[in-house]
C-alpha cells in the first residue's frame, strides 16, 4: 500500500502531464522510498493507480537500474568505478568495503544493514573516488573516511 | 585568457531567489517578454550559441524548427540527465545557480511559444533535484513560472522530472520516452522532435548548460557574447577536469582555451609532474588523444575536430604516464555494454563482444586476431544503430587502437598461426604482434580466412602487461 501522502502526491503529479502514465517513475520512486524495494504488489498498485498495464510497469522497473526489484539492505552503498574514479583508485575503496563488511559486490550483509554495488559514473568526477549512499554523495574518499561513514550508518 | 564567470559567478547564496534577484536575476526574462518571441530567437541565433550537450548544434537554429502555427501543445525538455563519464558540470548549475537555468528555460519557452517545460534530471541527483525544486517553487511564487508571467499573456508550467538510472535517457528521443513513462528506448529519426516529439507534439530538447547561457546572451547582447572565446563556437564553457590532476573540478572558461592551459594552469598539473600519457577531452564517448599531441589543441568544436576528437561535454579526463590504458578502455567498454538499451543488435551484442575481447587483453590472453576482431566489431557498430550510443561505444575503441596500438600489442600472446596451409610456429617473442604499423599489418588473413590456432598450445611465453 501507498501512504496517504504519496497517494496525494501522485494525484497532484498527474495534473502535470497530459496523461497519467508519465507519473510511473515518480510513483515507483515513492513506493521504493516507502518499502525499500519494488515488489510485485508495488507494481500492481502503480499500474492500478495510473490505469496502465502491469506488464508495462514491470518493463519500466526492469529497465532503470536504480529501481530495486529485489530487497536490499537498509543502506545501499554505490561505489562509482567508472574511469575518473578508477584513475583515483576506486578499486581500493571497493576492496576496503568488501573486507570491512565481509560482503561481495552485489551482496547484502546478513544483518540487512548494507548492500554493496558498483555504480556507473555518478557525476562526481572532480571529487573522485566517491560513493553514494541513499541520496548522499560521499566524495574524495580514502579508507579512513569510508570507515567513519560506515560506522555512522546504523 | 581570462573571463569573468557568467554561468557560475562566485556570489554567496545565489541559489536563493532574493540574492539572484538582487544581482539582476529575472531581469532578462522581463526584457525578453517585452520583445517579440522571434526577436529573442534571433538574438540567440546571432550569438552563435551551440548546444553544450555534445552535438554542438546551433541553439537558435534549433529553436526555429519549432512550428509557429500549430494547434498542438508545444514542449521544451531541458536535459539534465548528465551521465557521460567524466561530466559533472550541470550539477554545479543545479547547486550554485538554478535560477539562471529556470530563467533561461522560461525565456526559451517564450521564444518558441512553449506552454510546458520539463526539466529531466538523473535519478541519482536527488539531492540536487530538491535544490532545483525549491528554486522552481520560489520562481512560481514570484510569478516567473505559471500563469500570465510578469503580467503578460504568456504562461508556461515548469516541472522537474526525475529519472531512475539510465545513461541512454540523455539521448533526446530516449529522454522523451522516459518522460512519457516508457522504457528509455531511443526513437528512429526522422521524424524529428520539433515535428513529432513528446506525445507526438512539437518538442525542443536543450541541455542544461545551453539553457543557462540564454539569459547571459540577452544580458550581454549577441554581439558581445559572440566575441567570447572561439568565433565559431563562442561563449563560456564549463570544463570538468578529472583523473590525474592536482586540482580537479569544473572551470568556467571561454571556449578556445588550450587543453594544456586547462590541465596545467587551472587544474594544477599532473601529480608528481608526471608526463601525460593520454587525455579524453569531452567525456568517455570522445576519441582519446595522445599526451604528446595536446600542444596547441583548443577546447571548442573546431579545435578538437582538427585534433581528431570532439568537444563532447567538455569533461576532460587526464591520464598520467603510468596509466594502464587497456584497463581504462575495458572499463569504458563495460560501461557501454551495461548502458546499451538493447534495441539494436549491433550495439546490444557488439558492446558485449568488445568488452569480452578487451577483458582478454586485460588478462594478457588475447591474440593478434583479437585486435582485428575488436576493430571489426567497433566498425560494425558505428553508424548502424538508431541512436548515437553505438557510435559512442565504438569511438573510444577505434581511437585507442589507432593511437595506442602498442598498448594492445604489448598484451598480445604469441600464437601459432597457419598461413597458406603451412604451419608456422611463432613462439617465443611475439613476432606476429610486433607490427606496429597501419591496421592490417599484423593480420593473419593470408589465406583469405583468419585461421588462427591460438590458446597458447605451443607453450607460448606469457607476456607481462
Amino acid at each position: 500500500m501507498f501512504s496517504e501522502v504519496s497517494l496525494k502526491k501522485i494525484e497532484e503529479l498527474k495534473k502535470r502531464y497530459p496523461r497519467p502514465q508519465p507519473v510511473v517513475l515518480a510513483a515507483l520512486w515513492m513506493w521504493q522510498e516507502e518499502h525499500g524495494w519494488i515488489s510485485r504488489e508495488g507494481m500492481v498498485e502503480v499500474a492500478r493507480l495510473l490505469g496502465i498495464p502491469e506488464h508495462h510497469v514491470y518493463g519500466v522497473v526492469s529497465f532503470y537500474t536504480m529501481f530495486n526489484s529485489t530487497p536490499v539492505g537498509r543502506h545501499k552503498i554505490e561505489v562509482c568505478t567508472n574511469v575518473s574514479c578508477m584513475l583515483r583508485n576506486s578499486d581500493r575503496i571497493v576492496r576496503h568495503i568488501q573486507d570491512s563488511l565481509k560482503v561481495g559486490v552485489g551482496g547484502t550483509t546478513p544483518d540487512g544493514r548494507f548492500t554493496l554495488v558498483e555504480a556507473e559514473c555518478l557525476g562526481s568526477c572532480g571529487t573522485a573516488p566517491m560513493m553514494q549512499v541513499g541520496d548522499e554523495y560521499y566524495e574524495n574518499l580514502d579508507e579512513a573516511k569510508v570507515d567513519a561513514i560506515l560506522s555512522s550508518l546504523k | 585568457m581570462t573571463m569573468e564567470p557568467l554561468i557560475l559567478p562566485p556570489v554567496p547564496g545565489l541559489r536563493g531567489i532574493d540574492v539572484y534577484e538582487a544581482h539582476g536575476g529575472y531581469g532578462m526574462l522581463r526584457k525578453a517578454i517585452a520583445m517579440k518571441p522571434e526577436e529573442v530567437t534571433d538574438e540567440v541565433k546571432k550569438s552563435g550559441l551551440r548546444g553544450r550537450g555534445g552535438a554542438c548544434f546551433p541553439t537558435g537554429l534549433k529553436w526555429t524548427f519549432m512550428p509557429k502555427q500549430t494547434d498542438k501543445q508545444k514542449y521544451l525538455c531541458v536535459n539534465g540527465d548528465e551521465s557521460e563519464p567524466g561530466t559533472f558540470k550541470d550539477r554545479q548549475i543545479f547547486e550554485l545557480n538554478p535560477h539562471l537555468l529556470i530563467e533561461g528555460a522560461v525565456i526559451a519557452a517564450y521564444a518558441m511559444g512553449v506552454g510546458t517545460i520539463y526539466l529531466y534530471i538523473r535519478g541519482e541527483y536527488n539531492k540536487w533535484i530538491a535544490m532545483v525544486q525549491k528554486a522552481v517553487d520560489e520562481a512560481y511564487a514570484r510569478g516567473y513560472c505559471g500563469e500570465s508571467i510578469l503580467g503578460s499573456a504568456f504562461s508556461t508550467s515548469f516541472t522537474v522530472h526525475r529519472g531512475a538510472g539510465a545513461y541512454i535517457c540523455g539521448e533526446e528521443s530516449s529522454l522523451m520516452n522516459s518522460i512519457e513513462g516508457e522504457r528509455g528506448y531511443p526513437r528512429v529519426k526522422p521524424p524529428f522532435p520539433a515535428q513529432f516529439g513528446l506525445w507526438g507534439c512539437p518538442t525542443t530538447i536543450n541541455n542544461v548548460e545551453t539553457i543557462a547561457n540564454v539569459p547571459v546572451i540577452l544580458r550581454l547582447g549577441w554581439e558581445a557574447y559572440s566575441k567570447i572565446g572561439h568565433p565559431k563556437h563562442p561563449g563560456p564553457i564549463l570544463v570538468g577536469v578529472s583523473g590525474h590532476v592536482n586540482n580537479p573540478g569544473v572551470f568556467e572558461l571561454p571556449t578556445g582555451v588550450l587543453l594544456t592551459d586547462i590541465i596545467h594552469k587551472y587544474a594544477g598539473g599532473v601529480p608528481g609532474n608526471k608526463k601525460i600519457k593520454a587525455v579524453i577531452p569531452g567525456g568517455s564517448s570522445t576519441m582519446i588523444l595522445r599526451g604528446e599531441a595536446l600542444e596547441g589543441v583548443t577546447m571548442d568544436a573546431e579545435g578538437l575536430k582538427a585534433a581528431g576528437s570532439s568537444v563532447g561535454t567538455a569533461g576532460l579526463i587526464v591520464m598520467d604516464e603510468d596509466t594502464d590504458l587497456i584497463r581504462v578502455l575495458t572499463r569504458i567498454a563495460g560501461f557501454y555494454h551495461h548502458e546499451s538499451c538493447g534495441q539494436c543488435t549491433p550495439c546490444r551484442e557488439g558492446t558485449g563482444w568488445m568488452h569480452k575481447i578487451l577483458k582478454r587483453f586485460e588478462r594478457c590472453e588475447a591474440t593478434t586476431a583479437d585486435l582485428d576482431l575488436l576493430l571489426e566489431v567497433a566498425n560494425n557498430i558505428e553508424g548502424n544503430t538508431i541512436c548515437a550510443l553505438g557510435d559512442a561505444a565504438a569511438w573510444p575503441v577505434q581511437s585507442m587502437i589507432k593511437r595506442f596500438r602498442e598498448e594492445f600489442e604489448k598484451r598480445v600472446k604469441p600464437t601459432l598461426v597457419i598461413a597458406s596451409g603451412t604451419p608456422v610456429i611463432a613462439s617465443g617473442a611475439p613476432v606476429i604482434a610486433s607490427g606496429g604499423g597501419a591496421y592490417g599489418a599484423t593480420t593473419t588473413k593470408q589465406s583469405g580466412l583468419p585461421v588462427v590456432i591460438a590458446s597458447g598450445a605451443a607453450g607460448a611465453t606469457k607476456q607481462s602487461g
